[in-house]
Protein backbone atom coordinates (compact mmCIF):
# COMPACT_ATOMS: atom_id res chain seq x y z
CA UNK A 1 0.00 0.00 0.00
CA UNK A 2 2.95 2.40 1.03
CA UNK A 3 6.42 1.92 0.37
CA UNK A 4 8.98 4.09 0.98
CA UNK A 5 12.23 4.07 -0.67
CA UNK A 6 15.31 5.57 1.02
CA UNK A 7 14.11 8.88 1.76
CA UNK A 8 15.93 12.09 3.56
CA UNK A 9 15.01 15.36 4.19
CA UNK A 10 17.07 17.75 5.57
CA UNK A 11 16.59 21.37 6.94
CA UNK A 12 19.68 23.60 6.58
CA UNK A 13 22.76 21.91 8.43
CA UNK A 14 19.71 19.55 10.26
CA UNK A 15 19.50 15.94 9.01
CA UNK A 16 15.48 15.34 10.35
CA UNK A 17 15.21 12.35 8.34
CA UNK A 18 18.09 9.89 7.31
CA UNK A 19 17.12 7.65 4.22
CA UNK A 20 14.85 5.57 5.96
CA UNK A 21 12.89 2.79 4.07
CA UNK A 22 10.15 0.89 4.79
CA UNK A 23 6.25 -0.38 3.40
CA UNK A 24 2.69 -0.85 4.77
CA UNK A 25 1.09 -2.98 4.02
CA UNK A 26 -3.23 -2.74 3.51
CA UNK A 27 -5.23 -3.32 6.47
CA UNK A 28 -2.27 -2.62 8.94
CA UNK A 29 -1.87 -0.04 11.89
CA UNK A 30 1.43 1.01 12.13
CA UNK A 31 2.78 2.90 14.80
CA UNK A 32 5.63 5.37 14.09
CA UNK A 33 7.36 5.92 17.57
CA UNK A 34 10.02 7.78 18.67
CA UNK A 35 11.82 10.45 21.17
CA UNK A 36 10.72 14.43 20.32
CA UNK A 37 12.33 15.52 17.41
CA UNK A 38 13.02 11.79 15.77
CA UNK A 39 11.36 12.57 12.65
CA UNK A 40 7.93 11.58 12.92
CA UNK A 41 6.33 14.54 11.58
CA UNK A 42 8.57 15.00 8.48
CA UNK A 43 8.15 11.19 7.65
CA UNK A 44 4.63 11.86 7.79
CA UNK A 45 4.02 14.99 6.31
CA UNK A 46 6.35 13.81 3.18
CA UNK A 47 4.04 10.37 3.17
CA UNK A 48 1.27 13.40 2.96
CA UNK A 49 2.80 15.45 0.39
CA UNK A 50 3.12 18.11 2.02
CA UNK A 51 7.19 18.19 2.60
CA UNK A 52 9.36 16.64 -0.65
CA UNK A 53 11.69 14.44 0.61
CA UNK A 54 15.04 15.80 -0.65
CA UNK A 55 16.24 11.94 -2.09
CA UNK A 56 13.88 8.81 -2.24
CA UNK A 57 10.95 7.90 -3.39
CA UNK A 58 7.80 7.08 -1.89
CA UNK A 59 4.94 5.37 -3.52
CA UNK A 60 1.23 5.19 -1.83
CA UNK A 61 -1.08 2.93 -3.88
CA UNK A 62 -0.05 2.98 -7.46
CA UNK A 63 0.65 6.69 -7.33
CA UNK A 64 4.36 8.25 -6.53
CA UNK A 65 4.00 11.20 -4.19
CA UNK A 66 6.37 13.16 -6.87
CA UNK A 67 4.19 12.87 -9.58
CA UNK A 68 0.82 12.95 -8.29
CA UNK A 69 0.88 14.51 -4.90
CA UNK A 70 -2.95 15.53 -5.30
CA UNK A 71 -4.02 12.08 -6.56
CA UNK A 72 -2.31 11.15 -3.43
CA UNK A 73 -3.85 13.53 -1.07
CA UNK A 74 -7.05 11.79 -2.55
CA UNK A 75 -6.73 8.41 -0.99
CA UNK A 76 -5.21 9.98 2.58
CA UNK A 77 -6.87 11.74 5.03
CA UNK A 78 -4.10 13.22 7.67
CA UNK A 79 -5.20 14.52 10.79
CA UNK A 80 -2.08 16.84 11.65
CA UNK A 81 -0.19 17.37 14.72
CA UNK A 82 -1.77 20.97 15.49
CA UNK A 83 -5.30 20.55 13.73
CA UNK A 84 -7.66 21.93 13.11
CA UNK A 85 -6.79 25.71 13.79
CA UNK A 86 -9.57 27.42 11.85
CA UNK A 87 -10.18 29.20 15.31
CA UNK A 88 -12.95 31.60 13.77
CA UNK A 89 -14.83 28.93 12.03
CA UNK A 90 -17.86 27.05 13.28
CA UNK A 91 -17.39 23.36 13.40
CA UNK A 92 -20.04 22.71 10.97
CA UNK A 93 -18.94 25.06 8.50
CA UNK A 94 -15.11 23.42 8.72
CA UNK A 95 -16.40 20.48 7.81
CA UNK A 96 -18.76 21.53 5.12
CA UNK A 97 -15.61 24.06 3.69
CA UNK A 98 -13.21 19.90 3.67
CA UNK A 99 -15.88 18.28 2.14
CA UNK A 100 -16.47 21.29 -0.79
CA UNK A 101 -12.46 21.16 -1.11
CA UNK A 102 -12.56 17.62 -1.34
CA UNK A 103 -15.98 17.30 -4.00
CA UNK A 104 -17.80 15.23 -1.55
CA UNK A 105 -21.95 16.28 -2.83
CA UNK A 106 -23.82 14.51 -0.25
CA UNK A 107 -24.33 17.13 2.67
CA UNK A 108 -25.29 13.82 4.79
CA UNK A 109 -22.20 13.00 5.43
CA UNK A 110 -20.66 15.57 7.87
CA UNK A 111 -23.70 14.38 9.55
CA UNK A 112 -22.58 10.32 9.50
CA UNK A 113 -18.59 11.86 10.42
CA UNK A 114 -20.07 14.02 13.20
CA UNK A 115 -21.85 10.99 14.14
CA UNK A 116 -18.72 8.37 14.39
CA UNK A 117 -16.72 10.99 15.78
CA UNK A 118 -19.15 12.20 18.65
CA UNK A 119 -18.88 15.57 18.20
CA UNK A 120 -22.95 16.17 17.14
CA UNK A 121 -23.27 18.50 20.36
CA UNK A 122 -20.33 20.72 19.15
CA UNK A 123 -21.41 21.64 15.12
CA UNK A 124 -22.79 25.04 16.12
CA UNK A 125 -19.64 25.88 17.91
CA UNK A 126 -16.52 27.69 16.84
CA UNK A 127 -13.94 25.19 16.40
CA UNK A 128 -11.59 28.06 19.00
CA UNK A 129 -14.39 27.48 21.81
CA UNK A 130 -13.73 23.56 21.53
CA UNK A 131 -11.72 21.59 23.77
CA UNK A 132 -8.65 19.72 22.93
CA UNK A 133 -10.66 16.48 23.09
CA UNK A 134 -13.07 17.82 20.53
CA UNK A 135 -10.65 19.15 18.57
CA UNK A 136 -8.81 16.87 18.23
CA UNK A 137 -12.05 14.69 17.09
CA UNK A 138 -12.87 17.37 14.57
CA UNK A 139 -9.70 16.65 13.17
CA UNK A 140 -10.03 13.38 12.75
CA UNK A 141 -13.53 13.95 11.25
CA UNK A 142 -11.83 16.17 8.81
CA UNK A 143 -9.52 13.32 8.09
CA UNK A 144 -11.91 10.98 7.39
CA UNK A 145 -14.77 12.89 5.89
CA UNK A 146 -14.13 11.13 2.74
CA UNK A 147 -13.75 7.73 3.49
CA UNK A 148 -9.89 7.47 2.71
CA UNK A 149 -8.18 4.28 2.10
CA UNK A 150 -5.36 5.29 4.45
CA UNK A 151 -5.45 7.66 7.37
CA UNK A 152 -2.52 8.98 8.39
CA UNK A 153 -2.57 10.54 12.14
CA UNK A 154 -0.20 12.33 13.81
CA UNK A 155 0.14 12.37 17.39
CA UNK A 156 -3.82 11.83 17.98
CA UNK A 157 -4.26 11.72 21.53
CA UNK A 158 -1.51 14.14 22.66
CA UNK A 159 -3.12 16.68 25.25
CA UNK A 160 -6.10 14.44 25.92
CA UNK A 161 -7.27 13.18 29.11
CA UNK A 162 -7.33 9.70 30.14
CA UNK A 163 -11.42 8.80 29.29
CA UNK A 164 -10.74 10.84 26.12
CA UNK A 165 -7.30 9.00 24.91
CA UNK A 166 -9.12 5.48 25.51
CA UNK A 167 -12.08 6.75 23.44
CA UNK A 168 -9.98 7.67 20.66
CA UNK A 169 -8.12 4.60 20.51
CA UNK A 170 -11.08 2.59 20.36
CA UNK A 171 -11.92 4.68 17.60
CA UNK A 172 -8.64 4.51 15.67
CA UNK A 173 -8.90 0.33 16.66
CA UNK A 174 -12.30 0.39 15.05
CA UNK A 175 -11.15 2.37 11.91
CA UNK A 176 -8.04 -0.17 11.81
CA UNK A 177 -10.16 -3.01 10.93
CA UNK A 178 -11.37 -1.67 7.44
CA UNK A 179 -8.34 0.83 6.79
CA UNK A 180 -4.84 1.28 7.00
CA UNK A 181 -3.65 3.39 9.97
CA UNK A 182 -0.40 4.53 10.50
CA UNK A 183 -0.06 6.92 13.89
CA UNK A 184 3.00 8.99 15.01
CA UNK A 185 3.33 9.03 18.61
CA UNK A 186 6.05 9.29 21.93
CA UNK A 187 3.57 7.45 24.21
CA UNK A 188 4.50 4.11 24.17
CA UNK A 189 1.25 2.18 25.72
CA UNK A 190 -0.24 3.85 22.92
CA UNK A 191 0.97 1.81 20.49
CA UNK A 192 0.77 -1.38 22.50
CA UNK A 193 -2.78 -0.54 23.13
CA UNK A 194 -3.74 0.30 19.35
CA UNK A 195 -1.04 -0.85 16.72
CA UNK A 196 -0.28 -3.65 14.98
CA UNK A 197 3.26 -3.58 14.16
CA UNK A 198 5.74 -0.63 15.33
CA UNK A 199 8.27 1.61 13.63
CA UNK A 200 10.95 2.80 16.04
CA UNK A 201 13.03 6.33 14.71
CA UNK A 202 15.71 7.67 16.61
CA UNK A 203 17.66 10.82 15.14
CA UNK A 204 15.91 10.54 11.69
CA UNK A 205 16.79 6.60 10.81
CA UNK A 206 14.58 3.66 12.02
CA UNK A 207 15.95 1.47 14.85
CA UNK A 208 13.57 -1.07 14.75
CA UNK A 209 10.74 -2.81 12.61
CA UNK A 210 8.60 -5.29 13.71
CA UNK A 211 5.09 -6.19 14.69
CA UNK A 212 4.09 -5.05 18.16
CA UNK A 213 4.14 -8.62 19.99
CA UNK A 214 7.80 -9.67 18.62
CA UNK A 215 9.13 -6.13 19.78
CA UNK A 216 8.06 -6.78 23.00
CA UNK A 217 9.48 -10.59 23.25
CA UNK A 218 12.14 -9.79 22.30
CA UNK A 219 15.16 -8.75 24.27
CA UNK A 220 18.40 -7.30 22.96
CA UNK A 221 18.17 -10.19 20.36
CA UNK A 222 16.77 -13.14 22.35
CA UNK A 223 13.53 -14.13 24.00
CA UNK A 224 12.98 -14.59 27.88
CA UNK A 225 10.84 -17.58 29.10
CA UNK A 226 10.19 -18.00 32.26
CA UNK A 227 9.69 -21.60 33.94
CA UNK A 228 8.41 -22.76 37.11
CA UNK A 229 8.53 -25.61 38.43
CA UNK A 230 8.56 -28.27 41.78
CA UNK A 231 11.09 -31.25 42.28
CA UNK A 232 14.20 -30.05 41.68
CA UNK A 233 16.64 -26.96 43.28
CA UNK A 234 18.18 -24.03 40.91
CA UNK A 235 21.41 -25.49 40.67
CA UNK A 236 20.08 -28.78 39.22
CA UNK A 237 17.31 -27.36 36.89
CA UNK A 238 19.77 -24.32 35.26
CA UNK A 239 22.51 -27.00 34.55
CA UNK A 240 20.23 -28.87 32.91
CA UNK A 241 18.35 -25.89 31.05
CA UNK A 242 21.40 -24.45 30.04
CA UNK A 243 22.86 -27.73 28.10
CA UNK A 244 19.64 -27.09 25.58
CA UNK A 245 20.27 -25.65 22.29
CA UNK A 246 19.84 -21.98 21.79
CA UNK A 247 19.64 -21.20 25.76
CA UNK A 248 22.14 -18.22 26.51
CA UNK A 249 21.72 -17.60 30.05
CA UNK A 250 19.37 -18.82 33.16
CA UNK A 251 18.89 -16.52 36.17
CA UNK A 252 17.02 -17.34 39.31
CA UNK A 253 13.43 -15.67 40.00
CA UNK A 254 14.01 -15.29 43.67
CA UNK A 255 10.25 -16.04 45.98
CA UNK A 256 7.77 -18.50 46.37
CA UNK A 257 7.69 -22.05 47.27
CA UNK A 258 8.36 -22.89 43.50
CA UNK A 259 11.84 -22.95 41.34
CA UNK A 260 11.85 -20.65 39.03
CA UNK A 261 13.96 -19.65 36.08
CA UNK A 262 14.21 -16.78 33.77
CA UNK A 263 15.64 -18.64 30.32
CA UNK A 264 17.15 -16.61 27.97
CA UNK A 265 17.66 -18.30 24.36
CA UNK A 266 19.28 -16.51 21.23
CA UNK A 267 17.21 -14.97 18.42
CA UNK A 268 13.80 -16.40 17.26
CA UNK A 269 14.12 -19.67 19.06
CA UNK A 270 11.54 -21.00 20.96
CA UNK A 271 12.94 -23.09 23.88
CA UNK A 272 9.46 -23.28 25.39
CA UNK A 273 9.15 -27.24 23.83
CA UNK A 274 12.43 -27.94 24.88
CA UNK A 275 11.60 -27.12 28.42
CA UNK A 276 8.22 -28.84 28.30
CA UNK A 277 9.94 -32.17 27.47
CA UNK A 278 12.74 -31.45 29.50
CA UNK A 279 10.32 -31.29 32.64
CA UNK A 280 8.41 -34.85 31.69
CA UNK A 281 11.76 -36.93 30.91
CA UNK A 282 13.02 -35.42 34.72
CA UNK A 283 9.25 -36.30 36.00
CA UNK A 284 9.46 -32.37 37.91
CA UNK A 285 5.51 -30.90 38.09
CA UNK A 286 5.64 -28.06 35.62
CA UNK A 287 3.15 -24.80 37.06
CA UNK A 288 4.62 -22.24 34.61
CA UNK A 289 6.23 -21.60 31.10
CA UNK A 290 5.11 -18.35 29.77
CA UNK A 291 7.19 -16.20 27.23
CA UNK A 292 7.81 -13.05 29.02
CA UNK A 293 6.61 -9.68 27.46
CA UNK A 294 9.11 -6.95 27.48
CA UNK A 295 7.37 -3.72 28.19
CA UNK A 296 7.34 -1.42 24.86
CA UNK A 297 9.27 1.30 27.00
CA UNK A 298 12.54 -0.94 28.27
CA UNK A 299 12.76 -1.83 24.28
CA UNK A 300 12.15 1.88 22.88
CA UNK A 301 14.78 2.91 26.18
CA UNK A 302 17.30 0.34 24.88
CA UNK A 303 17.43 1.43 20.90
CA UNK A 304 17.08 4.97 21.01
CA UNK A 305 19.43 5.14 24.28
CA UNK A 306 17.61 5.91 26.83
CA UNK A 307 15.32 8.23 25.09
CA UNK A 308 17.06 10.79 26.79
CA UNK A 309 19.29 12.16 23.71
CA UNK B 1 -23.60 15.92 -49.16
CA UNK B 2 -20.23 17.58 -49.61
CA UNK B 3 -17.09 17.01 -47.30
CA UNK B 4 -18.06 20.20 -45.44
CA UNK B 5 -21.30 19.37 -44.12
CA UNK B 6 -20.49 15.96 -43.20
CA UNK B 7 -17.21 17.46 -40.92
CA UNK B 8 -19.21 19.99 -39.36
CA UNK B 9 -22.26 17.35 -38.17
CA UNK B 10 -19.71 15.42 -36.81
CA UNK B 11 -17.89 17.83 -34.57
CA UNK B 12 -20.30 17.04 -31.28
CA UNK B 13 -20.11 21.02 -30.36
CA UNK B 14 -22.80 19.92 -27.77
CA UNK B 15 -20.81 17.46 -26.24
CA UNK B 16 -17.88 19.14 -26.59
CA UNK B 17 -19.06 21.70 -24.43
CA UNK B 18 -20.67 19.54 -21.92
CA UNK B 19 -16.80 18.01 -21.39
CA UNK B 20 -15.49 21.81 -21.08
CA UNK B 21 -18.24 22.42 -18.78
CA UNK B 22 -17.52 19.07 -16.48
CA UNK B 23 -13.90 19.70 -16.56
CA UNK B 24 -13.84 23.26 -15.54
CA UNK B 25 -16.20 22.57 -12.60
CA UNK B 26 -13.46 19.42 -11.24
CA UNK B 27 -10.72 21.82 -11.56
CA UNK B 28 -12.75 25.04 -10.69
CA UNK B 29 -14.16 23.88 -7.46
CA UNK B 30 -11.55 23.89 -4.98
CA UNK B 31 -10.02 27.34 -5.69
CA UNK B 32 -13.54 28.36 -5.48
CA UNK B 33 -14.57 26.58 -2.39
CA UNK B 34 -10.39 27.86 -0.72
CA UNK B 35 -11.91 31.63 -1.63
CA UNK B 36 -15.26 31.24 -0.19
CA UNK B 37 -14.10 29.63 2.74
CA UNK B 38 -11.39 33.09 3.02
CA UNK B 39 -13.47 35.14 2.45
CA UNK B 40 -16.02 33.81 5.33
CA UNK B 41 -13.34 33.44 7.74
CA UNK B 42 -12.97 37.40 7.30
CA UNK B 43 -16.21 38.15 8.38
CA UNK B 44 -16.02 35.68 11.48
CA UNK B 45 -13.79 38.43 13.41
CA UNK B 46 -14.84 42.21 13.89
CA UNK B 47 -11.90 43.20 11.77
CA UNK B 48 -13.18 43.15 8.82
CA UNK B 49 -15.88 45.44 9.78
CA UNK B 50 -13.36 47.84 11.52
CA UNK B 51 -11.37 47.32 8.28
CA UNK B 52 -14.41 48.32 6.25
CA UNK B 53 -15.77 51.30 8.22
CA UNK B 54 -12.37 52.68 8.90
CA UNK B 55 -12.24 52.46 5.14
CA UNK B 56 -15.02 53.86 4.28
CA UNK B 57 -14.87 56.77 6.62
CA UNK B 58 -11.30 57.63 5.41
CA UNK B 59 -12.40 57.78 0.89
CA UNK B 60 -15.54 59.81 2.31
CA UNK B 61 -13.30 62.19 3.65
CA UNK B 62 -11.59 62.37 0.38
CA UNK B 63 -14.98 62.49 -1.77
CA UNK B 64 -16.78 65.19 0.23
CA UNK B 65 -13.59 67.18 0.86
CA UNK B 66 -13.89 69.07 -2.62
CA UNK B 67 -17.03 68.06 -3.28
CA UNK B 68 -19.34 71.44 -2.68
CA UNK B 69 -16.37 73.33 -2.80
CA UNK B 70 -16.25 72.95 -7.05
CA UNK B 71 -20.09 71.77 -7.28
CA UNK B 72 -19.33 69.37 -9.57
CA UNK B 73 -21.14 65.94 -10.47
CA UNK B 74 -18.04 63.64 -9.95
CA UNK B 75 -16.53 60.96 -7.91
CA UNK B 76 -12.38 62.38 -8.83
CA UNK B 77 -11.75 63.17 -5.19
CA UNK B 78 -12.71 59.45 -4.17
CA UNK B 79 -10.81 57.95 -6.70
CA UNK B 80 -7.81 59.90 -6.78
CA UNK B 81 -6.86 59.07 -3.35
CA UNK B 82 -8.40 55.41 -3.52
CA UNK B 83 -4.83 53.81 -4.91
CA UNK B 84 -2.88 55.25 -1.75
CA UNK B 85 -5.47 54.27 0.71
CA UNK B 86 -5.72 50.85 -0.68
CA UNK B 87 -2.12 50.46 -0.39
CA UNK B 88 -2.20 50.46 3.54
CA UNK B 89 -5.55 48.33 3.27
CA UNK B 90 -4.79 45.47 0.78
CA UNK B 91 -1.51 44.23 2.77
CA UNK B 92 -3.59 44.28 6.11
CA UNK B 93 -6.16 42.41 4.56
CA UNK B 94 -3.53 39.41 3.02
CA UNK B 95 -0.83 39.49 5.48
CA UNK B 96 -2.69 36.68 7.48
CA UNK B 97 -3.32 34.22 4.40
CA UNK B 98 -0.50 32.43 4.62
CA UNK B 99 -0.19 32.30 8.45
CA UNK B 100 -2.95 31.16 9.95
CA UNK B 101 -1.04 28.43 10.70
CA UNK B 102 -3.86 26.42 8.32
CA UNK B 103 -1.61 25.57 5.59
CA UNK B 104 -0.76 22.41 6.31
CA UNK B 105 -4.04 21.04 6.32
CA UNK B 106 -4.77 23.42 3.05
CA UNK B 107 -1.92 21.79 1.59
CA UNK B 108 -2.57 18.17 2.37
CA UNK B 109 -6.06 18.63 0.88
CA UNK B 110 -6.06 16.95 -2.74
CA UNK B 111 -5.57 21.16 -4.18
CA UNK B 112 -2.46 22.08 -6.23
CA UNK B 113 -0.18 24.79 -4.92
CA UNK B 114 -1.41 27.20 -7.80
CA UNK B 115 -4.90 26.32 -6.78
CA UNK B 116 -4.68 27.18 -3.25
CA UNK B 117 -3.13 30.45 -4.32
CA UNK B 118 -5.53 31.41 -6.77
CA UNK B 119 -8.35 30.46 -3.79
CA UNK B 120 -6.59 32.86 -1.20
CA UNK B 121 -5.75 35.58 -3.95
CA UNK B 122 -9.83 35.71 -5.27
CA UNK B 123 -11.01 35.84 -1.42
CA UNK B 124 -9.02 39.05 -0.97
CA UNK B 125 -9.84 40.52 -4.38
CA UNK B 126 -13.52 39.64 -3.64
CA UNK B 127 -12.60 41.28 0.00
CA UNK B 128 -11.58 44.86 -1.29
CA UNK B 129 -14.67 44.58 -3.69
CA UNK B 130 -16.99 44.20 -1.09
CA UNK B 131 -15.24 47.01 0.88
CA UNK B 132 -15.22 49.20 -2.02
CA UNK B 133 -18.88 48.55 -2.76
CA UNK B 134 -20.74 51.08 -0.21
CA UNK B 135 -19.35 53.81 -1.50
CA UNK B 136 -21.75 53.31 -4.68
CA UNK B 137 -23.48 55.05 -2.70
CA UNK B 138 -21.71 58.42 -3.44
CA UNK B 139 -22.44 57.42 -7.48
CA UNK B 140 -26.15 57.50 -6.53
CA UNK B 141 -25.78 60.72 -4.30
CA UNK B 142 -24.35 62.29 -7.54
CA UNK B 143 -26.72 60.53 -10.02
CA UNK B 144 -29.96 62.48 -7.95
CA UNK B 145 -28.12 65.27 -7.90
CA UNK B 146 -26.54 66.27 -10.93
CA UNK B 147 -25.73 64.15 -13.94
CA UNK B 148 -22.37 62.85 -13.73
CA UNK B 149 -20.22 61.60 -16.97
CA UNK B 150 -20.37 57.86 -16.98
CA UNK B 151 -17.18 56.87 -18.34
CA UNK B 152 -14.91 58.33 -15.74
CA UNK B 153 -17.29 56.13 -13.30
CA UNK B 154 -17.13 53.24 -15.21
CA UNK B 155 -13.44 53.51 -15.53
CA UNK B 156 -12.92 54.11 -12.40
CA UNK B 157 -14.58 51.56 -10.74
CA UNK B 158 -13.13 49.22 -13.19
CA UNK B 159 -9.91 50.17 -12.54
CA UNK B 160 -9.92 49.59 -8.56
CA UNK B 161 -11.13 46.56 -8.91
CA UNK B 162 -7.86 45.65 -11.04
CA UNK B 163 -6.03 47.92 -8.58
CA UNK B 164 -7.52 45.78 -5.76
CA UNK B 165 -6.83 42.68 -7.61
CA UNK B 166 -2.77 43.63 -8.10
CA UNK B 167 -2.30 44.89 -4.83
CA UNK B 168 -3.91 41.62 -3.42
CA UNK B 169 -1.80 39.57 -5.95
CA UNK B 170 1.47 41.53 -4.33
CA UNK B 171 -0.31 41.23 -0.61
CA UNK B 172 -0.54 37.04 -1.49
CA UNK B 173 3.28 36.86 -2.48
CA UNK B 174 4.47 39.14 0.80
CA UNK B 175 2.24 37.25 2.88
CA UNK B 176 4.18 33.76 1.61
CA UNK B 177 7.91 34.96 2.08
CA UNK B 178 8.17 34.38 5.66
CA UNK B 179 6.00 33.24 8.61
CA UNK B 180 5.37 36.59 10.43
CA UNK B 181 1.98 38.78 9.89
CA UNK B 182 3.73 42.00 10.84
CA UNK B 183 6.74 41.18 8.42
CA UNK B 184 4.04 40.04 5.91
CA UNK B 185 2.08 43.13 6.50
CA UNK B 186 5.35 45.95 6.38
CA UNK B 187 6.77 44.36 3.13
CA UNK B 188 3.41 44.17 1.56
CA UNK B 189 2.60 47.68 2.33
CA UNK B 190 6.42 48.82 0.92
CA UNK B 191 5.30 46.91 -2.14
CA UNK B 192 2.43 48.14 -3.14
CA UNK B 193 3.52 52.09 -2.16
CA UNK B 194 6.61 50.97 -4.24
CA UNK B 195 3.80 50.28 -7.09
CA UNK B 196 1.68 53.41 -6.34
CA UNK B 197 4.86 55.76 -5.90
CA UNK B 198 7.24 54.66 -8.74
CA UNK B 199 5.53 57.09 -11.18
CA UNK B 200 6.14 59.83 -9.73
CA UNK B 201 9.84 60.02 -8.76
CA UNK B 202 10.05 59.99 -12.85
CA UNK B 203 10.54 63.60 -12.38
CA UNK B 204 14.13 63.18 -10.72
CA UNK B 205 15.03 61.17 -13.12
CA UNK B 206 16.80 61.47 -16.37
CA UNK B 207 14.49 61.66 -19.56
CA UNK B 208 15.74 58.60 -20.57
CA UNK B 209 14.27 56.49 -17.76
CA UNK B 210 11.06 58.28 -18.12
CA UNK B 211 9.68 55.06 -19.50
CA UNK B 212 9.95 53.43 -15.26
CA UNK B 213 6.15 54.97 -15.12
CA UNK B 214 4.53 52.52 -17.35
CA UNK B 215 5.79 50.68 -14.29
CA UNK B 216 3.44 52.57 -11.65
CA UNK B 217 0.06 50.93 -10.61
CA UNK B 218 -0.87 54.94 -10.21
CA UNK B 219 -0.09 55.62 -14.00
CA UNK B 220 -2.22 53.07 -14.99
CA UNK B 221 -5.24 53.81 -12.30
CA UNK B 222 -5.06 57.38 -13.48
CA UNK B 223 -5.97 56.18 -17.44
CA UNK B 224 -8.60 54.00 -16.73
CA UNK B 225 -10.06 56.17 -14.33
CA UNK B 226 -10.16 58.97 -16.98
CA UNK B 227 -12.59 56.73 -18.45
CA UNK B 228 -10.70 55.48 -21.49
CA UNK B 229 -10.15 51.56 -21.06
CA UNK B 230 -6.87 51.07 -22.97
CA UNK B 231 -5.47 47.42 -23.28
CA UNK B 232 -2.17 48.07 -21.99
CA UNK B 233 -3.44 49.01 -18.51
CA UNK B 234 -5.13 45.87 -18.87
CA UNK B 235 -2.27 43.96 -19.41
CA UNK B 236 -0.25 45.65 -16.93
CA UNK B 237 -2.69 44.99 -14.18
CA UNK B 238 -3.09 41.55 -15.59
CA UNK B 239 0.59 40.79 -15.87
CA UNK B 240 0.90 42.16 -12.04
CA UNK B 241 -1.38 39.33 -10.73
CA UNK B 242 -0.19 36.53 -12.78
CA UNK B 243 3.35 37.20 -11.44
CA UNK B 244 2.79 37.41 -8.57
CA UNK B 245 0.32 34.13 -8.26
CA UNK B 246 3.19 32.44 -10.41
CA UNK B 247 5.79 33.33 -8.12
CA UNK B 248 4.21 32.77 -4.65
CA UNK B 249 3.11 29.10 -6.03
CA UNK B 250 7.13 29.18 -6.92
CA UNK B 251 8.12 30.05 -3.67
CA UNK B 252 5.38 27.56 -1.84
CA UNK B 253 6.52 24.70 -3.70
CA UNK B 254 10.09 25.48 -3.01
CA UNK B 255 9.44 25.31 0.42
CA UNK B 256 8.44 21.89 0.63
Amino acid sequence: MITVQGITKKFGDITAVNNISFSIREGEITGLLGPNGAGKTTTLRMLTCYLKPDDGAISVGRYNVDDSPVEVRKIIGYLPESAPVYGDMLAYDYLAYIAEVRGIQDKNRIDEIADLCGINEVMHMGVGELSKGYKQRLGLAQSMIHNPDILILDEPTSGLDPNQIIEIRNLIREIGKKKTVILSTHILPEVEATCDRVIIIDHGTIVADDRTENLQSMSGGERLVLVSVSGPDFRTLSGEIAGLPGVTRVEEVPGGELVTARVAAAGTADVRPELFRLAGAKNWTLYELTQEQRSLERVFRDLTGGGAK
Amino acid sequence: MNIRELKIKDIDFKGMAAQAMEKAKVYSHEPLAIMKKELMTYFYTPIAYIVITAFLVVTGFFFFKDFFYFNQAEMRGFFQFLPLVLTLVVPAITMRLFHSGTIETLMTLPVTTAEAVVGKFLAATAFVSIMMAPTLIYLITIIIVGSPDPGPIIGGYLGSILLAGAYSAVGVLTSSLGRNQIIAFISGLAACFFLWLIDKITIFLPAKLAFIEFLGTDYHFRNISRGIIDSRDLVYFLSIIVISILLTTKILDDRR
